[in-house]
């Protein structure tokens, strides 16, 4: 016994620190973030001040709101295209409602939610039940919804926005909650940057430390197995897709609050930034592994390039060939660890 | 007798998959299923689980009559089946297999992390199964030490009975060797094991009973003091089918 024991200690060994940090799947994402701050960072004086980490800290929170539920539902195996488009309903039914129907700002922002949380459960239930691929079916919606975010809108309007949201009732109070800034040190953040820590903070507790977080992981790895074992696949996957669809109101209603009015066309394009930031943040493609922090981190590398090459000076064509390299990137480091973890040894 | 079928059957169809089977489980033994294949192993374990229903016959747990409406009816009293596949995430770590779908409580949603990773450390120690660390994921381990997590599993969540399907097949043989020492650390600790296997020299050492089966019919059932491993291996591949091959194979 005592020798079976000494073999196993040198085996735990084997198994060390530095490989079990390498397999955490933030891996990529933090040194990802390390090197493209210290670039921006030592290139330009205004990108490392308060100001200036504040102005990129800004756009990585509304983007990161979304990476982070969209984590979560790579991870438990499906993807929703319909994710961008749906920030843009959301923010219309908000600005439409209190505006031409003159509805109290914080009742047209339920009703957005109710038609979001509607689409996401509408997503949920066609997936859990025809089996079709979630890309497919969000893809159906996604377009869907672009056709009512533009028919819609033109059909009440005339135009292809709504503004005017300042003078509704209600306004000020919603806008301190979710569009407000916090002076910190001079500077003033966005209120935005506090709900992304919060959802991170809440998807990651989700994620590690709920029952629920377990069958995420578990439907997403082997859906078969995982029922068999007694996991409620179909809602929890429903579930994730409301996630989802909540997310996209409180982005919507963050930003239509923050401007005061929407453009029947925003959104669009957005769903793939959103997965591409959870790649970054080592979520796989084919579900089961990623990590709530890591899309969080990947958004953060998205806020810093976006505002880094403007404050360079350079053409912000570039953002697009930084994104695709990023992409890259990190398919090919996840690559290394779904086969360090899915390797068989005998 | 935790677990007993007199001349039991079943048949899909005009199949007869299975007739007039007699077998018997008894807590701390282990019980061998030999047969070759479609000898009517997998027909027996899925009566003996819940997942089919014998037509002939009768199925005692306990010493009383009983008919499982499905796998969960039989999990509650007590049998737990582990299959080839096992229904294990290969992503997942080792202590989140363990507990997925049965995970402990902690508060209203929480799931008791701490708890999770100490109780399937220590009941892995307490099989004697060195998994290295406990954190890694199930993808990382051989095929042994799946099938001995599995069996781990089923023996904390309470099984009395263990019905292994074919759960050396796929081994080598130190690997093998591993599983059979788990069957009978299981065996030791009061479970009734029913181990199906088409191997003669898997299932001697540590089986307490063996179970002959050959095109759907019971060959008998043998204590281990009434046979041999060579009449058990010849029964097992048929002597005369054996006898009748090496005829054939012979060069002229």
């Amino acid at each position: 016994m005592t020798a079976a024991t000494s073999r196993a200690d040198e085996r735990v060994a084997d198994v060390g620190l530095l490989r079990r940090l390498l397999i955490r799947p933030e891996l990529g994402a933090v040194v990802g973030a390390i090197v493209v701050f210290t670039f921006f960072a030592s290139q330009s004086a205004v990108f490392r001040s308060l100001d200036g980490i504040a102005n990129w800290l800004d756009p990585a929170a509304t983007l990161g709101i979304m990476a982070v539920a969209v984590a979560l539902l790579m991870i438990g195996g499906e993807f929703d295209l319909s994710a961008g488009v749906l920030t843009g309903t959301t923010g219309l039914i908000l600005v439409t409602l209190a505006t031409r129907y003159g509805l109290n700002v914080w009742v047209a922002m339920l009703a957005g939610l109710v038609v979001a949380l509607a689409v996401g459960l509408f997503n949920g239930l066609i997936v859990t039940r025809t089996r079709l691929p979630s890309f497919i079916v969000t893809l159906g919606t996604f377009l869907m919804l672009q056709g009512i975010n533009l028919g819609v809108t033109k059909a009440l309007t005339g135009t292809v926005q709504v503004g005017g949201l300042r003078s509704a009732s209600g306004y000020e109070g919603a806008r301190t909650v979710f569009a407000g800034t916090v002076e910190i040190g001079g500077s003033s953040f966005r209120v935005a940057i506090l709900w992304w820590l919060l959802v991170t903070a809440v998807a990651t507790w989700v994620l590690m430390r709920s029952r629920q977080g377990n069958w995420i992981f578990a439907v997403g790895g082997d859906e078969k197995a995982a029922r068999a074992v007694g996991v409620p696949a179909a809602r929890t996957k429903i579930a994730l897709f409301m996630t989802t669809a909540f997310a996209a109101w409180l982005v919507g209603s963050i930003l239509a609050l923050r401007y005061t009015s929407v453009q029947a066309n925003v959104g669009i394009g957005q769903e793939f930034i959103y997965i591409i930031a959870a790649v970054i943040g080592g979520c796989l493609l084919t579900g089961g592994y990623g990590s709530a922090i890591g899309a969080a981190i990947g958004a953060v590398i998205f806020g810093m390039a976006d505002k880094g090459i403007v404050f360079l000076g350079w053409d912000a064509d570039w953002f697009k060939f930084f994104l695709g390299a990023m992409l890259l990137l990190a398919t090919l480091a996840n690559r290394l660890v779904r086969r360090y973890a899915e390797g068989v040894r005998h | 007798m935790i677990l007993e079928t007199r001349g039991i059957g079943k048949s899909f169809g005009s199949v007869l998959a299975l007739r007039e089977v007699s077998m018997s489980v008894e807590a701390g033994q282990v019980t061998c299923v030999l047969g070759d294949n479609g000898a009517g192993k997998s027909t027996l374990i899925k009566i003996l689980s819940g997942v089919h229903q014998h037509d002939a016959g009768s199925l005692l747990v306990d010493g009383a009559e009983a008919r499982f409406a499905s796998p969960r009816d039989a999990l509650d009293r007590g049998i737990s089946t582990v299959y080839q596949d096992l229904a294990m995430i290969p992503l997942m770590s080792v202590w989140r297999n363990f507990f997925l779908g049965s995970e402990p409580r902690r508060g209203l949603l929480g799931f008791d992390v701490r708890r999770a990773r100490r109780v399937a450390r220590d009941e892995l120690r307490a099989m004697g199964i060195d998994v290295r660390d406990v954190d890694q994921p199930v993808g990382t381990l051989s095929g042994g030490e799946r099938q001995s997590v599995a069996i781990a599993r089923a023996v904390y969540f309470g099984a009395r009975v263990l019905i292994l399907d074919e759960p050396t097949s796929a081994l080598g043989v130190k690997q093998a060797g591993v599983v059979l020492r788990y069957i009978a650390a299981a065996r030791d600790r009061g479970l009734g094991v029913v181990f199906i296997t088409h191997n003669p020299h898997h299932a001697y050492p540590v089986g307490d009973r063996f179970l002959l089966l050959n095109r759907g019919t019971s060959l008998g059932q043998y204590a281990k003091a009434d046979i041999s491993r060579e009449r058990l291996t010849s029964l097992m591949a048929g002597a005369a089918e054996l006898e009748e091959l090496a005829h054939e194979l012979e060069r002229d």
